[in-house]
């Protein structure tokens, strides 16, 4: 279908700011009174606060106020506390302390005494499974966000003897789900393997720490926060601080980025909010680098076993995968849960069992992070197909489409159909840029001491939500207000989707006024962006915005030109009789007779089904013009998937153990493009993220005392400039999804896992097609592995340098 | 409410009386006074013998009188005594590069640099880069039309150093832009579209 906005590069309204230095983050916010919050963190990794002194503190000059756990709103295990006398990490913040400037504050910190009860910790998952292991709570070891009850879960010494040192044990699970007859499966399977692997955790880094500012004015908190998602976190962050929805003005316009770890409401960014109440004045926190990585959040560690079967020509007939989580110490994402429902959907095993644990562990809070589970198991599957093809002599192309999904499969226990799935049409188009049968001729070639290796990867997330609400004013002006509540984490995808509503109206992209970044601007309840998302579930509420507006358009000029509403067409910001050219009402006319004719035209009435925050935001907008607002009813009941298929071209230095990237290529199945540009830097961006994921991050804590090895970037690793190409060849399938109005689906997070998949592969390609068990791999495996030398950890660790 | 840092006044009225005081004491006009806050600030007043506190700096053209710590950074003074919160702090121990400004035209992490040590050394931050007219900087209008930054944090010290490499080599290959850049990490890997943007900047400069 031709679109005149859909699919055609533009100018994103707040880029100018970013390059300018213009665009505000929490921490840019100045008001007047404001002073300094610090965190008092607990040094160890269980304890009980038995005795807080802050008595010298609070007499230092400066010195403000103080804020203790029973200042803030407590609730039930296993969410997160905001401040705790049982931390349960090193770093978990205890108390807080206010000050006119930073110094003092950092100062007063100092004088506080604290008594500590130490407890038994750990931060292996296997550990605490373990007859007689430690566990975080006393009667809790197990437990998982989204789960209803925590329990304690300890597996026999015989399930730990059996399985050895080198495979994982599989105790009794938290959770389980089956599909078929696996034994039927295995018993039809020409190659049964049977793999242990490990993931390890690693930090989001995002670049603008979970620094916030808060004040109270009229009984209202004006609350600014570093979120990827607006209106979604809004209620929680409401219940965090105490506070009605209505009287919470949240401010974030700009996130310096969040990759899931600022997708819902988290809890430290509350502190200042509180802090601000009790000491009467604007209290700004600033988050070191340091306690980012201290208190901040992580990808879980998974550690994983996967029997699987494959037929003679690679079809999978038996799946039979158990996954632990090394969760944190508080809620946690169900990662463990999201690995089986990836394994179902790419790879569409014939017969599959899932069995998973998520295990507290005295680690910070372990979160989404882009493809939460579907990225580990990208990590650990892709390569292992490539393992079972050379045992199979088979193209490893040819064992990915075998299995591969397309529109119409069944994904997971409910054997949900699949809307739309072109992942070996992304595969194919990505082999043909790539020049695939060309390059996978130079696999293993040597040049001194370095050995090609050619690597392809795939990975895949949901890609889409339903029951959000659109907003739109027409002002009479004639200028289109889109109210847009998801939230900028650096997509652009907030504004690619408002141009579904000036599409549909047929109006100029420059006549258009996007309306986000604050609460009081009056945005609709809209799903926070995150998930891959956005692109579908925002260009749904923005679609069934723009047709109650546009049905408006026709009435409006009906009622004033006479005819019926079926008479006119909207187009060209006018609403124009189709007999008649001369009966035309322009955008402005349309707006100005809305509000005279007030009732649902002007927002005077405001339909029962729209959420409260969106009809707190019609309420607020009514009578400034004709109001396009509706909950989006469109249907979805088949299963929506974003996918992506890779390519990656390395040289291996086998005597270092280092790799250097010469080429690579990406392309997403993600419907029909919105954004051509923003796509593009989204393929490259997670390109980058997965190097990280593949061959550079991990979360390392210190086993004796729970202390944390990684808190700064040199440490951590995000890749750099210099770790990946310095071209990034990208492309797109472009074929729509039926369940979105203008085809389109999200993409954002397959677009990681594609790329860390593809270097594994790439890595064991070099290697001769050596499988590692293990992501990251790091040099010093590689030359372990070159060299023949046993590997310097034990296949189930965690925490390994 | 005021929420703008440029609206801000001094936090403590016994830091804003004594900053004044010794404003008239210098006999000097000030464009600081506006912008003064006590966020790195210990309130405390200056040991016999120590460094000058109120001195002049040249920041983006201008000179601006600004009071401060003997252990003060660059980065601290231009986001909160300065108003220019352009410079972001993404790590505050020259890791990252969020922080990048020009010290005579050579790019600097503005979060490791000592402000005494800059006196008298022009300062240019991602706010002095446009023209009078707010023309952008071919680099800026570069990093719009390759859509250089996702979620835009790192972007100023990214387009710092972009400049700090055009004013040193104006027609890099992509390789030297590469490793001219490669202090400036992006979490969203936003690196190609960034090079790219050098790259077109150099074309057209």
């Amino acid at each position: 279908m031709a679109y005149s906005l859909i699919g055609k590069d533009f100018t994103p309204p707040d880029v100018r700011a970013k390059v300018t230095g213009k665009a505000k983050y929490a921490e840019d916010f100045r008001v007047e009174g404001m002073v300094f919050v610090k965190l008092l963190l607990s040094p160890m990794p269980n304890a009980k606060v038995r005795n807080i002194d802050a008595a010298e503190a609070l007499k230092m000059k400066g010195v403000l106020g103080i804020l203790l756990p029973e200042d803030v709103p407590s609730f039930p295990l296993p969410r997160d506390p905001i401040l705790t006398m049982e931390p349960k990490y090193v770093g978990q913040p205890i108390l807080a302390i206010a000050a006119e400037d930073e110094t003092t504050a950092s100062d007063a910190l100092e004088k506080i005494k604290i008594d500590y009860e130490p407890l038994p910790f750990t931060v292996d998952p296997l550990q605490s499974l373990y007859p007689g292991g430690p566990d975080v709570y006393p009667d809790a070891n197990v437990g998982v966000r989204g789960m209803p009850e925590m329990k304690k879960i300890k597996w026999t010494a015989k399930d730990f003897a059996e399985a050895g040192d080198t495979k994982l044990p599989m105790g009794e699970p938290l959770a389980e789900w089956k599909l078929g007859d696996l034994d039927k499966g295995f018993s039809e399977a020409q190659l049964v393997m049977d793999e242990t692997f490990v993931t390890a955790a690693h930090s989001h880094h995002s670049m603008e720490p979970r620094s916030a500012m808060a004040y109270w004015q009229n009984g209202k908190c004006y609350f600014h926060v570093s979120t990827q998602s607006q209106s979604y976190p809004l209620p929680l962050y409401a219940e965090m601080i105490g506070v009605a929805p209505k009287d919470l003005v949240m401010i974030s316009e700009f996130c310096g980025g969040g990759f899931g770890s600022k997708g819902s409401a988290y809890v430290v960014a509350t502190i200042p909010a509180h802090m601000s109440k009790k000491i009467n004045r604007p209290c700004m926190m600033r988050l070191t680098r340091a306690e980012e990585y201290f208190l901040g959040s992580r990808r879980t560690g998974i550690q994983g076993r996967i029997k699987i079967g494959f037929r003679k020509d690679g079809r999978i007939t038996a799946a039979d995968i158990y996954v632990v989580q090394q969760n944190g110490a508080t809620e946690g994402f169900p990662d463990f849960r999201n690995v089986g429902g990836a394994l179902s959907m790419v790879y569409q095993p014939m017969n599959m069992r899932w069995r998973g644990i998520s295990v507290f562990t005295n680690l910070p809070l372990s979160t989404a992070q882009r493809g939460p589970g579907q990225n580990q198991l990208a990590c650990m599957m892709e390569p292992l197909l490539d393992k079972a093809a050379r045992e199979l002599k088979l193209d490893r192309l040819a064992i990915r489409s075998i299995n591969a999904p397309t529109t119409g499969s069944k994904v997971e226990e409910r054997q949900t159909p699949v809307s739309s799935a072109y992942i070996s049409e992304a595969l194919m188009a990505s082999a043909a840029k790539f020049g695939w049968n060309e390059k996978k001729k130079l696999s293993g070639q040597r040049k001194g001491s370095k050995v090609t290796g050619i690597g392809v990867g795939r990975a895949y997330h949901p890609a889409g939500s339903a029951g959000f609400d659109g907003l739109l004013v027409i002002k009479p002006d004639g200028k289109i207000h889109i109210h847009t509540g998801i939230g900028n984490l650096g997509t652009y995808s907030y504004a690619a989707t408002s141009r579904v509503a000036a599409e549909v109206l047929g109006c100029n992209w420059e006549n258009v006024v996007l309306e986000r970044g604050r609460t009081d601007n009056h945005l609709p309840w809209n799903n926070g962006q995150f998930g891959s998302n956005t692109s579908f579930t925002m260009s749904r509420t923005n679609y069934v915005a723009a047709i109650d507006a546009k049905q408006k358009l026709q009435e409006i000029a009906a009622q004033t030109l006479g005819g019926k509403p079926e008479d006119y067409v909207v187009a060209e910001e006018k609403v124009t009789a189709k007999a008649d050219a001369n009966k035309s009402m322009t955008f402005a006319e349309a707006a100005k007779k809305a509000i005279e004719l007030g009732g649902k035209y002007s927002g005077k009435e405001i339909a029962a089904e729209l959420n409260d925050l969106t009809k707190r935001s019609v309420e607020a907008l009514a009578g400034s013009g004709l109001i396009g607002v509706a909950k989006d009813t469109i249907p979805m009941k088949d299963h929506v998937p974003a996918l992506a298929a890779a390519f990656m071209h390395i040289e291996l230095d086998i005597e270092t153990g280092k790799w250097e990237i010469l080429d690579y290529v990406a392309t997403a199945d993600c419907g029909t493009v919105l954004h051509p540009k923003g796509l593009a830097n989204q393929i490259r961006g997670g390109g980058v993220m997965g190097i990280g994921m593949a061959a550079l991050e991990r979360v390392v804590y210190d086993p004796q005392n729970g202390l944390p090895a990684n808190v700064g970037f040199y440490q951590s690793k995000p890749p750099s400039y210099l770790d990946v190409p310095s071209e990034m060849q990208v492309g797109w399938v472009d074929k729509p999804d039926p369940q979105n109005p203008v085809g389109v689906k999200g993409v954002g997070e397959p677009l990681m896992g594609c790329a860390a998949s593809a270097l594994l592969s790439a890595i064991s390609d070099a290697l001769g097609g050596h499988y590692f068990n293990r992501t990251p791999v790091m040099p010093d495996m590689i030359v372990n592995a070159v060299a023949k030398r046993p590997q310097s950890y034990k296949v189930l660790a965690v925490n390994t340098q | 409410m005021a929420t703008t840092d440029d609206m801000a006044i001094g936090r403590d009225p016994v830091t804003r009386r004594r900053f004044i005081k010794s404003i008239i004491a210098s006999g000097a006009a000030t464009s600081a006074a506006a912008y003064y806050l006590a966020g790195c600030s210990d309130g405390s007043a200056p040991a016999a013998g120590s460094v000058e506190r109120l001195i002049t700096l040249k920041v983006n053209g201008q000179d601006r009188r600004v009071d401060i710590l003997p252990n003060e950074t660059l980065a601290m003074t231009l986001r909160y005594k300065l108003g220019l919160t352009g410079t972001k702090l993404g790590c505050d121990r020259g890791e990252c590069g969020a922080c990048t400004v020009l010290i005579n035209d050579v790019g600097h992490n503005s979060c490791s640099t000592l402000t005494h040590g800059v006196r008298g050394r022009a300062v240019t931050t991602v706010e002095g880069l446009e023209g009078p007219n707010g023309e952008l900087h071919v680099v800026q209008q570069a990093m719009i039309d390759e859509l250089g930054p996702q979620c835009g944090f790192c972007t100023p010290g990214q387009v710092m150093s972009a400049v700090g490499l055009l004013k040193a080599n104006p027609k890099p290959t992509r390789a030297e832009a590469r490793q001219a850049m490669a202090g400036n990490l992006c979490r969203c890997g936003a690196y190609d579209h960034y090079l790219n943007a050098v790259m077109r900047a150099a074309k057209s400069a």
